[in-house]
């Protein structure tokens, strides 16, 4: 009992770490290969999560139609949730880029930040759209009736590693092939001179929409793995913050970088946990506190110390560049 | 209506304040900083332990100066707060800005580590004093004055606008006569001709954080005076402050002042006709619409 | 006459790969005028940037009265006693002409309302409109603004980036006309110039400069009397 309930608290851990190194090969194209400052993937986690489970979910009938409220309930199978959270929140992506892709780069920042809050608020306040605060809940899992309730953890575990091991092999092709370089070249400013600015506008939005389109399966990922969503996961911190931790730990610029990334960054904050479960019973209300400062201020020391991370930037891609 | 205009001066008495400081350091030091909303959730709380750690334990009695909503306590209080959160932005600045500026880090960099920052001092916060919300003064009836035109405005709101514009008038008095206040004005104008002039840009620095984390901190306090305190005060106020800043052009006081002004009136009036949660969107969408229209703000150039 | 300000094989660049100075040498006596000329990218303005420490020397070496300077900040040589009018961007725009003036004191310790007096009869039209912003100046006057402030520090040597640049011919005679009584009063002054011939005219030795490298030097009656600079630099 105890090996096999280790094994499965290690398994749930390598779930939430795979689905947070998906988040982060979606910012890496976004800002490792492009050098775009967003800091709303909150707003996307948010979105992906949401459509998949409203694709996937019936509509709420019966007794149930006057507790629950969403946008609308297709009971599609899970791979439509997955698509359909990407090709939606690439779509947002498309709009959001509109009008944020020609500012500069802390502009960004601050119009992705805002729309990620103002997405979280949509969200929580409009009881039609997906249930206000109380969200949604009971998402399906795919190939559940497979194994016992206490095994699921490991198919999905796969599943989470399916879906990250295909991303990856995509985004690595993409940016190999002459795409890649311009993208990477925008982020040098060395393209700039011999492209038109509606150039670069096109290949900044195309890399939004497919970092975003991996956000958002990510944040599928999340919805059917915890099986209850509501907006107050969504916050800059659980949702924006630690993925950038994530990211500059393993090395932007590097797509193993990330998926590394996220599991040591997630792999302290679990570990976090067991140094506050020795605190005195008074302080444990503060414990998230604690672990999130510690990660704040692990960021402070990576950004000073060490930027690049602990991969640093992929080399062979550089040398593609000269 | 009109009462929501007047709210929305009083509101946006306070989103100067934050602006102000956020502008000044734009300009000066170069980047967005982040953390500029937990400046002000800084100064709240460390005048709230003045007020009820500190002083109750020195023996310092209890006051009210009526109809306000505080008294001697608050006005020790306040600058001792100011000046904390002053030192607390130098601080940062020399553990953690500094070091990067020596290292030629990008704007892009410093703003990202002053989101760290910003979690950093909301999380020792949160640690600190909890995540409930809390009152200067518990348990006070606060009732209203009536005004002429039907207008119901606390005692303390107007004191709330007077303080600002004080405020304001200070830095003005500082920056127009003072030595420093000149030479921060220069740097903030010409940054390389600062350096070619012999100026001290590391001193300027340091003031530009004193000056904007002060005025931050008073704006924080303000809040609190009228609304309450908790942790996440700060945050809210980042996307209007962000949204005043750059309405009133980067670098330009009067014009974060104006601002301010112009997001608090548009905040309250939105009232009424959206749901109050949503203020935050419409800072936003002004700031959004700044920037595709007039991105250098009213009083930029080109 | 001593020399004041001493440049040895100095290299310089903006970039770690390459440089624009490659062993420029220069040197400055007491109470002199030293014009630096040459083509555009020759390296003049590089080299009054590198003097002034906002470039560090590769190579070589910077000595101000024997006490080496190269690789120092801006306001640590500005302390020594070098002012630079940078040539473009050379005012405060939004603060008034008397505010700029201060700023150029700022490092001084000690009173400076005579010297601003003295900047004031030097250039009368400023003192007129002492409050008036410094940004709603003409081109010529905002030069002497930048001149006056340069000179508020009561430096030993003043360098002059392109001081006539943008200026109409009227005011190009009268800034020169400026300098050489700037210099009277002792101040050694390096200028460099596109207008190389009025440059060569009002001081009394000239450097040529080409691709960073020196190229010529000479007392400056001798390069304006030197044919094939003439051709090649003053405009035939």
């Amino acid at each position: 009992m105890e090996l096999s309930g280790i094994l499965s608290y290690v398994v749930s851990l390598a779930i939430m770490a795979g689905i947070y190194a998906i988040f982060s090969l979606g910012l890496n194209i976004q800002w490792g290969y492009t050098g775009l400052f967003n800091i709303g993937i909150a707003g996307f986690f948010c979105i992906g999560a949401y459509t998949s489970a409203m694709i996937t979910t019936p509509m709420p009938s019966g007794i149930y139609a006057q507790y629950v409220h969403q946008l609308f309930g297709l009971n599609l199978p899970f791979i439509f949730g997955l698509l359909g959270a990407a090709i939606v929140c690439g779509i947002v992506a498309f709009l959001i880029g509109i009008p944020t892709l020609r500012l500069g780069e802390d502009y960004l920042a601050i119009a992705t930040l805002g729309i990620a809050e103002t997405i979280r608020l949509i969200f929580n306040n409009e009881q039609w759209l997906a249930n206000g605060p109380r969200g949604l809940m009971d998402m399906p899992q795919p190939f559940h009736d497979l194994v016992s309730p206490q095994n699921y953890n490991y198919i999905y575990l796969i599943i989470t590693i399916i879906a990250m091991a295909i991303i990856y092999v995509a985004i690595e092709k993409a940016i190999r092939s002459p795409w890649g370089r311009v993208l990477r070249a925008i982020r040098e400013d060395e393209g700039s001179a011999s492209m038109s600015g509606k150039d670069i506008f096109n290949f900044k939005m195309q890399s939004l929409i497919f970092g975003s389109m991996v956000m958002g399966i990510a944040g599928a990922l999340y919805a059917h793995y915890t099986k209850a969503i509501s907006p107050s996961v969504f916050t800059p911190l659980y949702g924006t913050f630690i993925i950038w931790v994530m990211l500059m730990a393993g090395g932007s610029g590097n797509n193993k970088g990330a998926i590394l990334g996220a599991y040591v960054i997630w792999g302290i904050w679990v570990g976090t946990k067991f140094v506050t479960d020795f605190l005195p019973y008074t302080l444990q209300s503060r414990a998230p506190y604690i672990r999130f400062l510690i990660i704040g201020i692990l960021l402070e020391i990576i950004l000073i110390y060490r930027p690049q991370g602990l991969l640093g930037e992929e080399k062979k891609i550089s040398k593609l560049i000269d | 209506m009109f009462e929501l205009v007047v709210y929305g001066i009083v509101l946006g008495s306070i989103i100067a304040l934050g602006a102000i400081g956020l502008t000044m350091v734009y300009r000066i030091i170069g980047f967005a900083n982040f953390a500029h909303g937990e400046f002000m959730t800084a100064g709240a709380y460390i005048a709230l332990f003045i007020i009820s750690i500190v002083l109750p334990w020195l023996g310092f009695p209890d006051s009210r100066f009526v109809p306000l909503s505080f008294g001697w306590k608050m006005v020790i209080a306040f600058p001792i707060a100011m000046a904390g959160v002053a030192i607390l932005a130098i601080l940062a600045d020399k553990i953690l800005y500094k070091k990067l500026r020596a290292k030629k880090s990008g704007p892009v960099i410093l703003a990202m580590a002053s989101l760290g920052a910003s979690f950093i001092i909301r999380m020792t916060i949160l640690i600190i004093w909890g995540s409930d919300y809390i009152f200067y003064r518990p348990g006070l009836m606060r009732p209203a004055l009536d005004l002429p035109m039907g207008i119901k405005v606390r005692p303390d709101q107007i004191f709330i606008f007077c303080a600002a514009i004080f405020l304001v008038i200070l830095l003005h008095l500082f920056l127009k006569r003072t030595k420093m206040g000149k030479a921060m004005r220069a740097t903030a104008d010409n940054p390389d001709l600062a350096l070619v002039t012999g100026i001290d840009t590391e001193r300027i620095i340091s003031w530009t954080w004193a000056i904007g984390g002060g005025l931050a901190a008073a704006g924080g306090i303000l809040y609190g005076i009228d609304v309450q305190l908790h942790p996440g005060m700060g945050w809210n106020f980042l996307i209007p402050i962000f949204a005043a800043t750059i309405l009133g052009s980067i670098g330009n006081i009067y014009g974060a002042l104006i601002g301010g002004f112009v997001i608090g009136i548009a905040q309250q009036v939105s009232t009424a006709f959206l749901a109050p949660t949503y203020k935050l969107a419409v800072a936003f969408i002004i700031m959004i619409i700044i920037l595709l229209v007039r991105p250098q703000g009213i009083f930029g150039k080109e | 006459m001593n020399t004041i300000l001493k440049v040895e094989n100095v290299s310089a660049g903006y970039v770690p790969e390459s440089n624009i100075l490659h062993q420029l040498s220069l040197e400055l006596r007491e109470g002199e005028i030293v014009s630096v000329i040459g083509p555009n990218g020759a390296g003049k303005s590089t080299l009054l940037k590198t003097i002034f420490g906002l470039l560090k020397p590769k190579e070589g070496k910077i000595t101000l009265k024997g006490e080496e300077i190269g690789g120092l900040k801006p306001f640590k040589i500005a302390q020594k006693g070098v002012s630079y009018v940078p040539q473009v961007n050379n005012v405060f725009p939004s603060l008034t002409i008397q505010e700029n003036l201060e700023m150029g004191a700022f490092i001084r310790q000690d009173e400076y309302t005579d010297t601003m007096e003295e900047v004031f009869e030097l250039f009368p039209v400023l003192k007129e409109r002492r409050h008036q912003k410094a940004g709603q100046l003409s081109g010529g006057q905002r030069q002497m603004v930048a001149m006056g402030r340069a000179m508020m520090l009561k430096p030993q040597i003043l360098l002059l980036d392109e001081p006539s640049a943008g200026l109409a011919p009227i005011f190009v005679s009268s800034i020169f006309e400026k300098i050489k009584e700037i210099n009277a009063t002792g101040m050694s002054i390096i200028i460099v110039e596109q207008n190389a011939k009025e440059a060569l005219k009002m001081s009394h030795r000239g450097y040529v400069l080409a691709m960073g490298k020196n190229v010529l030097d000479d007392e400056s009656s001798a390069l304006l009397a030197n044919e094939e600079v003439g051709r090649l630099y003053l405009g035939g």
